[in-house]
């Protein structure tokens, strides 16, 4: 099954994320922030990223960034949940090189019809 | 699947009132004019993090206002609001409703509807105030757009027809085309029709990029809005055109660009709404006060350091290996003494160090306590017209969560006395030669066993001789009494004792001090103050680290052992028989550097046989209990170790002059003396008038 890298810095989502995926049968990397974030997935190959926007450290965005410039992330799809209604931050994520977002709230049933969808 | 989304609430309170902490001292240090933009970015991500917490979790009145100070803070962080002090203030205020309503939440109660109205409408006041950005309704905009596309699409009709050209950087963001397909497929009947002219000659062939372009055709009753979802990721990355065959066959020009698409498609996601708020009856919830107990609130639960469980973890696999060590020795033939006794040692060892790492998973900093300071003393000071700075010190410093809890309410009460009693007004220190503005210090440390907290001001101090006057004028003090500076300070502490000329509602009318002194008390603690006049006070509790342990002199009275608190004990002395005085009628006294203390015969208040009932064959051990001091006669000084607490009253009854008992090493319940209650017990006993039958009179 998928290895999923969870970005959060509130643990309650975290904790939220990280049970519904490990519940479908995912292997669930948590990490607090995008240096965390990042430092984990440059020590193991991760299968998707679902990142927070705003953290402290390393935004989201950033994190992405990074990422994507890390030839093993090149491809990877990688997932912004963001509570940001407008545009803004959308389009700052895909210039960044984000594959798309999950709009906060959500349900754990969102949130893996989601994940199914970019994993297929 | 289906998960109960309650079991991350617990959770989800505890990092909001965190959260809350973070943003009310990030407002409180924030400075007015000249932000530090990490500072705003900080409280703005607590906000947020709030939000989007109370909206998963089902909070929804919480992440609707949360919205409105996240905006602000928004706007603040972007640079298009500027930060004033009416701002921070409001900010502050909708912390409190926050704070308040989380706590309903979790408590399954009601808040106060009507000051968070009232908070919300100041927040609303603020949005609309002095902002270049307006708040865009942006829910409703997007709905309307996406019913208006809706009924512009119609009845259903024919079949959708859909180009799709993705741009070649398509890849480039994860994204896949197989993806959007077979999601097209999911919505209905769909034929697809690949274009493959783009693909360049091989030798220029880039196969990091998407040369394919499909046109698809789908089931005609189909949503538009549910087609454009499909494509909400990659609006950007690929030319996207929807045209319907009218339902005659007649093809109808599609409305398809994207810019038109965009708030449309973002409306189906946005409209998720989360579940009701879950609300029970109950009455009216008391407001305002109520953020005291907030941060702390009932949570019985807490959180530890993962750094502690695993200390933990280590010692127990140590404390293993000894077990088995010693398992080793069991052969009666040969005992290995060596051995066995190295394996004791270990095995103590390993007892400390456990015992010891299960108290610091009870440990909080005491900052949990501290961090309400700054609020306290910035809204206390302004509504006095006092300028105060505010100093902490050793934030860290840890203590049990009983004692830090327990204490929350008495530190509250002296730093409101210290703003309202202790430092004075700007003018009145600028004409006694100090700066305008007081500092108020609040320090802990740890010193022994023991946890230090100091509550300093740099006032007007105590005025010894209007203390005087007024413990004269109540009785407490005879008219002739002298009492050394000490003493004299202490009277504060007595019942009923206030020396402020008006009763300000501030820190009330001197019924503080004593309760605040019985509570240190209950908590096994001390409270002294030393106070200058005209240079300020310091008022210090030295508390233990837990309520469940306790540093204990054992002492022998005939064949009985019992435990003195050593936090109780002044000092052990000879009797000098030279000393010793008895009053006619009342009890023994002892004269100490000038100063006259009851003798307590341990033996005759608890009736029990002692060695000897001569003073100079025994010792005395000099105590201090609610601020008067006795010796006590014992026959003998044993070691010193720490005790467990075992509680009388839940296990027998409440004995005077006994705060529980403890058990021996050797299997004897040992008594833990209770130095106030002992010193009192022995004034009652001398009352009737019984003087002690071999008293040597100096």
């Amino acid at each position: 099954m998928a290895n999923v890298l969870a970005v959060d810095d509130s643990a309650s989502m975290r904790q939220m994320v990280s049970f519904t995926l490990k519940g479908a049968g995912y292997d669930v990397t948590e990490a607090v922030d995008g240096q965390d974030a990042l430092d984990k997935a440059r020590a193991g190959k991760v299968d998707v990223v679902l990142t927070d926007v705003n953290m402290p450290n390393m935004d989201g965005i950033e994190l992405i960034r990074q990422l994507r410039g890390l030839p093993q992330y090149k491809f990877t799809p990688m997932l912004l949940l963001t509570t940001e209604s407008g545009t803004d931050k959308k389009a700052e994520g895909k210039a960044a090189g984000a594959t798309g977002w999950l709009v906060k709230p959500f349900n754990p049933d969102q949130l893996l019809a989601t994940l199914a969808k970019v994993l297929g | 699947m289906s998960i109960d989304i309650a079991q991350f609430h617990q959770v989800f309170f505890e990092e909001s009132f965190e959260g809350l902490e973070v943003m009310e001292s990030g407002l409180l240090d924030l400075e007015v004019g000249q932000p530090d933009a990490e500072a705003i970015n900080s409280i703005f991500r607590a906000a947020h993090s709030i939000k989007g917490g109370s909206g998963t979790f089902g909070f929804t009145a919480i992440g609707e206002f949360t919205h409105l100070l996240e905006t602000l803070l928004d706007e603040m962080r972007n640079g298009t609001r500027e930060v004033t002090r009416e701002a921070v203030d409001v900010l502050l205020l909708a912390v409190d409703s926050l704070r308040e309503m989380l706590s309903a939440a979790r408590d399954g109660a009601d808040f106060d509807a009507e000051a968070v109205a009232a908070v919300h409408a100041k927040l609303e006041q603020q949005l609309a105030a002095g902002s270049a950005v307006p708040v865009t309704p942006a829910v409703e905009a997007t709905t309307a757009s996406a019913s208006a596309s809706a009924s512009a699409s119609g009845a259903a009709g024919g079949e959708w027809t859909i180009a799709f050209a993705p741009h070649p950087n398509l890849f480039a963001t994860g994204n896949d085309p197989v993806r959007i397909l077979r999601e097209l497929r999911a919505l209905g009947d769909s034929r697809v029709q690949a274009d493959l002219s783009g693909l360049p000659p091989y030798a220029e062939f880039d196969p990091e990029a998407c040369y394919v372009r499909w046109t698809i055709t789908l089931d005609g009753t189909v949503e538009e809005s549910a087609i454009r979802e499909v494509f909400e990721w990659v609006e950007d990355d690929a030319d996207i055109h929807l045209e319907r065959a009218s339902a005659a066959g007649a093809e109808v020009p599609g409305s398809a660009c994207n810019d038109a698409v965009d708030e449309a498609v973002a409306a189906p996601a946005l409209t998720v709404a989360p579940p009701p708020v879950e609300r029970r009856g109950g009455e009216d919830r008391r407001s305002g006060e109520r953020r005291a107990g907030a941060a702390g609130g009932s949570t019985s639960s807490i959180r530890v350091d993962i750094g502690k469980v695993d200390s933990l973890i280590n010692l127990v696999g140590e404390l293993v290996i000894t077990q088995s060590m010693l398992g080793q020795l069991d052969d009666p033939e040969h005992v290995d003494f060596d051995k066995l006794r190295e394996g004791l040692a270990q095995l103590e060892r390993n007892t400390r160090e456990l015992q010891e790492s299960v108290m610091r998973i009870r440990m909080l900093p005491i900052s949990f306590s501290f961090n309400r300071f700054p609020r306290l003393v910035r809204d206390l000071s302004s509504k006095l017209g006092k300028e105060v700075e505010l100093k902490i010190v050793g934030e860290q410093t840890e203590l049990d969560k009983t004692v830090l809890e327990k204490i929350a309410d008495p530190l509250v009460h002296l730093v409101r006395n210290a703003l309202d009693h202790g430092i004075e007004q700007p003018d009145r220190r600028a004409a006694a030669g100090k700066p305008r503005h007081g500092t108020l210090t609040l320090a802990a440390r740890h010193e022994g066993g023991n946890i230090v907290i100091e509550i300093s001001d740099d006032g007007a101090g105590l005025d010894c001789d209007r203390l005087l006057a007024k413990a004269r004028e109540r009785g407490l003090v005879g008219a002739d009494e002298h009492l050394p500076e000490d003493r004299n300070h202490e009277l504060i502490f007595h019942p009923g004792f206030s020396t402020a000329k008006e009763i300000s509602d501030v820190s009330g009318r001197g019924v503080g001090m004593d309760v605040v002194k019985r509570n240190i008390k209950e908590l096994g603690g001390v409270i002294d103050i030393q106070s200058k006049f005209g240079a300020g006070s310091t008022i210090r509790i030295r508390l233990p680290l837990t309520l469940a342990i306790l540093d204990g002199q054992l002492v022998r009275v005939g064949d009985q052992t019992y435990i003195v608190p050593l936090v109780s004990i002044i000092e052990s002395l000879q009797v000098d028989p030279s000393r010793i005085k008895s009053v006619v009628g009342a009890a023994e006294l002892y004269r100490l550097r000038g100063e006259y203390i009851p003798i307590v015969r341990l033996y005759k208040l608890f009736g029990i046989e002692p060695e000897s009932s001569s003073l100079e064959d025994g010792l005395l051990v000099v105590i201090e209990g609610e601020g008067q001091r006795a010796g006590i006669f014992i026959d003998e000084l044993l070691g010193q170790q720490q005790v467990v607490i075992k509680s009388l009253e839940t296990n027998y009854r409440k004995v005077d002059g006994i705060s529980g008992a403890t058990i021996l090493g050797d299997g004897t319940v040992a008594m833990i003396m209770d130095a106030g209650g002992l010193i009192a017990l022995n004034r009652q006993a001398h009352k009737p008038a019984n003087p002690s039958d071999n008293v040597k009179a100096a």
